[in-house]
């Protein structure tokens, strides 16, 4: 819908040079007890590129994304981030690298004023150290002010006015809650950003923005992005790779026209009888 | 129609037994020999007892709750329903006042209850006859329900003040003793004389606080609301002088206080100085970083007993005989390790969970220093004897209230400072979304014990300070109830908020030990407060506000009856309350 860019050659999984990928999956999985949630999942991410994760309910994709991110660590696998193996590295270590994420239920600190939560977004760039901040030294001070102004232009860039920033995160519309959400990613000056479902629950003119906003995140701030999407029109319109898991795995991968014609993909999503039709 | 007679029903009932109750426990009868407000200038010997009046005040804020809008109204109740309620429960109270005066008058029951005796009827009555007398107490309880009713109906500054105006004259009737020796000692018997008469507060005296009070608080809010309105900029120079010169004007009367106030007022502050730091203490641990600790008396027995032993020549096993400055960093660092140590294990629990775990740990440390095992070094039940003064501060309340101060003014600087910086939002961060703090690059192992180690760091500069101030400390002087108080305070004066720690503080601890002459009733009216606070204010007397709040008090405003500018936690609809 919105990219303009002619999508690039697109590496075979497998085949492309380290060089070329941000992040890089290798046979992941990952078991809760008997069941297994992921198996044998192969991934990568291009560097400046959008790339989508898309499959039925209860396919796996968060789990996934937690693993990506710290919060799961894969029961065997490797999760390689510029060429560096990521896993059971910590949240905020993983965030320090430069992997950020949204959540699919907004997670703001909703009793914090919506500047506050981006400026939280930024603690991993801030050097400040705790008896630095105590006595309010002018290095402290300077880097603290530097900080707002660094909130300030990422509220701008999602597209949230000046004057919300004094109101508490979890008075704002949902729509905004998103794109703050997005802002405190960004604030971390990520080099990959995970989006889980961004546009869930949003009517389809805020979902057009948002799609408009995520391609410009990628253009503007030499982003890759890796998105979980429901929303098939979203998907297909932005994501220039896409993944397609169920039961766990990966069933299908490629360009968006080559993946919605994918039998495989139309049964997982509408069903045996459907491919065939 | 139906739910309505309900609802006036219900509050007639609760006006009624709360007078009853009031009269049965005995409050009316030993309240009286306080006396709030002298009436000689009207009625010949003429004088308000507190006992007297306790009932309808009673009265007066369960008229104004039963005259409150409710949460989901279907219909707005009319004004002239929410009077009926008000009164009709003002006037079960009369009812039951009376009733209760003509059974006490009757020597009836009085071997059940013991403290419906006759003198409770002559108090009740005002010395009348019963007739006119139980008229009168019927008459008095629907007067309180109208009032109170009718505050409801005050657009909400109006409302707002005439509670301030209300309480300035109570307090300042209650602290009569307290009052009368400040004014004494800064020599102005003149003002004495003016206030108050034969121990309690003068008509004419009441009216003018009464005025300047709810003056003071109408002024100062509309010209807030005035400033909102963009004028801001221009005065803000101003303004900020303005703030600076009030700041000075506190500093210098907060360095005369103990020469203001004398001996027994002094140790009541150096007490409540104590719970400060306490309270700012435990604050970044439950305010700020949202860690919910029921065991911060852990610590303040950390430093009490650390200073005990370096300090004490009579400590029993090692008495080095530091002085108390010495010792003071030693007890901050075995603090704060203990700290971390009682820190680490809870790293991983939440909530419930962790509050349990630390109110163990509080009673752990409760019971080690008093137990055998440990007797040869801290002296088991017998405790630390003869632990010196902070030199060159001496045991006196005039003299330690300095360092305590000294040292709430540090803690209150810290906390703001951290409040206010990347360690402060991690905090905040933590306490809202743990695992979206995470998300966002916040370590929140290393904050947790950050802010136990800073916790802990406080608390136990307060114990010290009560070590110092008091020369001998047992095992039992470090309970539950610290803790407990501790909490109660801050979330009194409203959770992460420095200077509602200080007003809780000064509520919860000032205030009983002010009015020791309700000792006996002490926890009876502790509970009730923190019942009736939780209520109708969970967010606390001065609940934190964000700039945002601020920003927005115009509209606030300007919406009708605004209790309060946007607090976070309110989950009430607007409405002017009684209540502090």
């Amino acid at each position: 819908m919105t990219h303009t860019t002619a999508p690039r050659a697109v590496p075979a999984v497998g085949t492309s040079d380290a060089a070329d990928a941000i992040l890089r999956a290798d046979k992941v999985t990952i078991r809760f007890g008997g069941l297994v949630a992921n198996r044998d999942i192969d991934f990568v991410v291009p560097r400046g590129r959008i790339v989508s994760l898309i499959g039925p309910n209860g396919a796996g994709k968060t789990t996934f994304f937690n693993q990506l991110t710290g919060m799961l660590q894969p029961t065997s696998g490797d999760i390689a981030f510029e060429g560096e193996s990521i896993v059971g590295l910590t949240p905020h270590v993983i965030v320090e690298r430069g992997i950020a994420r949204t959540f699919q239920n907004i997670r703001l600190f909703g009793a914090m004023t919506v500047l506050a939560n981006v400026m939280v977004g930024r603690h991993v760039r801030m050097k400040a150290p705790w008896w630095g901040s105590m006595l309010r030294l002018p290095g402290v001070r300077a880097e603290e002010q530097a900080t707002r102004e660094r909130a300030r232009e990422l509220l701008r860039l999602v597209g949230l006015p000046r004057r919300v920033e004094d109101h508490w995160a979890k008075n704002l519309p949902y729509g905004d809650q998103r794109r703050l959400e997005i802002a405190r990613a960004l604030a971390s000056d990520p080099k990959l950003l995970l989006l889980d479902e961004p546009t869930a629950g949003m009517n389809p003119g805020e979902t057009a923005q948002m799609t408009r906003l995520i391609g410009r995140l990628r253009d503007d701030l030499n982003l890759s992005i890796l998105l979980i999407e429901h929303d098939m029109k979203v998907v297909m319109g932005v994501s220039e790779e896409i993944t397609v898991l169920d039961y766990g795995e990966r069933i299908a991968y490629g360009s968006p026209e080559e993946v919605r014609r994918d039998p495989r993909v139309i049964e997982a999503y509408l069903g045996k009888g459907a491919a065939s039709a | 129609m139906r739910g309505m007679l309900g609802r006036i029903l219900l509050f007639g009932v609760i006006a009624g037994v709360a007078c009853l109750h009031l009269g049965m426990v005995g409050m009316v009868g030993s309240f009286q020999e306080r006396t709030v407000l002298d009436l000689s200038m009207v009625v010949e010997d003429g004088g308000v007892g507190l006992g007297f009046l306790m009932p309808f005040l009673a009265i007066l804020v369960i008229a104004n709750r039963a005259a409150a809008p409710r949460l989901q109204e279907e219909v707005p109740t009319g004004p002239g329903r929410r009077l009926l309620s008000g009164t009709v429960a003002g006037a079960a109270g009369g009812v039951a006042l009376a009733s209760l005066a003509l059974l006490a008058d009757s020597n009836a029951a009085a071997s059940v209850l013991v403290n419906a005796r006759p003198p409770l009827a002559n108090i009740l009555w005002l010395g009348l006859e019963p007739v006119p007398g139980s008229l009168m107490l019927v008459a008095g309880g629907t007067l309180a329900g109208l009032v109170g009713s009718a505050l409801v109906l005050l657009p909400g500054l109006a409302a707002r003040a005439a509670i301030v105006a209300g309480l300035a004259v109570l307090l300042v009737a209650l602290l009569e003793p307290f009052l009368s020796v400040i004014l004494a000692n800064v020599g102005l018997e003149f003002v004495e004389d003016l206030v108050y008469a034969r121990g309690a507060l003068q008509l004419p005296a009441a009216v003018v606080i009464a005025a300047l009070a709810g003056g003071a608080l109408y002024a100062g809010r509309s010209g807030g609301a005035l400033r909102g309105r963009g004028q801001a900029l221009a005065t803000g120079s101003r303004a900020n002088l303005v703030r600076w010169a009030l700041l000075g004007v506190a500093f210098v009367l907060l360095l005369l206080l103990p020469q203001i106030v004398g001996r027994r007022l002094s140790d009541v502050v150096t007490q409540v100085g104590l719970f400060v730091l306490l309270g700012l203490g435990l604050n970044i641990v439950v305010g700020f970083a949202g860690l919910l600790d029921l065991g911060y008396v852990a610590f303040y027995a950390v430093g009490a007993y650390t200073v005990g032993v370096f300090t004490s020549p009579g400590s029993p096993a090692f008495a080095p005989g530091l002085p108390f400055w010495v010792s003071l960093p030693f007890v901050i660092l075995l603090s704060v390790t203990i700290g971390l140590m009682i820190g680490a294990p809870v790293l991983r629990l939440r909530g419930d969970y962790l509050a349990i775990v630390t109110l163990g740990f509080g009673e752990i440390a409760r019971i080690l220093v008093g137990s055998a095992w440990l007797q040869p070094y801290l002296g088991g039940a017998q405790g630390i004897t003869r632990i010196p003064p902070a030199e060159p501060f001496e045991r006196a309340p005039e003299s330690v209230y300095y360092p305590i101060l000294a040292f709430c003014v540090v803690a209150a600087l810290v906390a703001i400072s951290l409040a206010n910086s990347r360690v402060g939002r991690a905090w905040n961060a933590m306490r809202e979304d743990e695992s979206a703090a995470e998300a966002s690059g916040v370590n929140t192992i290393v904050y947790k014990l950050l802010a136990f180690a800073i916790g802990a760091a406080i608390g136990c500069i307060a114990g010290a300070f009560f070590s110092a101030k008091i020369g001998t400390i047992f095992p039992n002087s470090f309970n539950i109830l610290i803790s407990i108080n501790t909490l109660a305070l801050i979330i009194l004066g409203g959770m992460g908020n420095i200077a509602g720690v200080i007003v809780g503080a000064l509520v919860l601890v000032g205030l009983p030990e002010l009015l020791r002459e309700f000792e006996a009733y002490r926890l009876l009216i502790y509970g009730a407060v923190l019942v009736a606070m939780m209520l109708l204010r969970p967010e606390g007397l001065l609940p934190s506000r964000q700039r945002a709040a601020e920003l927005h008090e115009e509209s606030e405003e300007e919406a009708g009856e605004g209790e309060q500018p946007t607090a976070p936690t309110s989950r009430k609809p607007a409405e002017a309350s009684i209540g502090p």
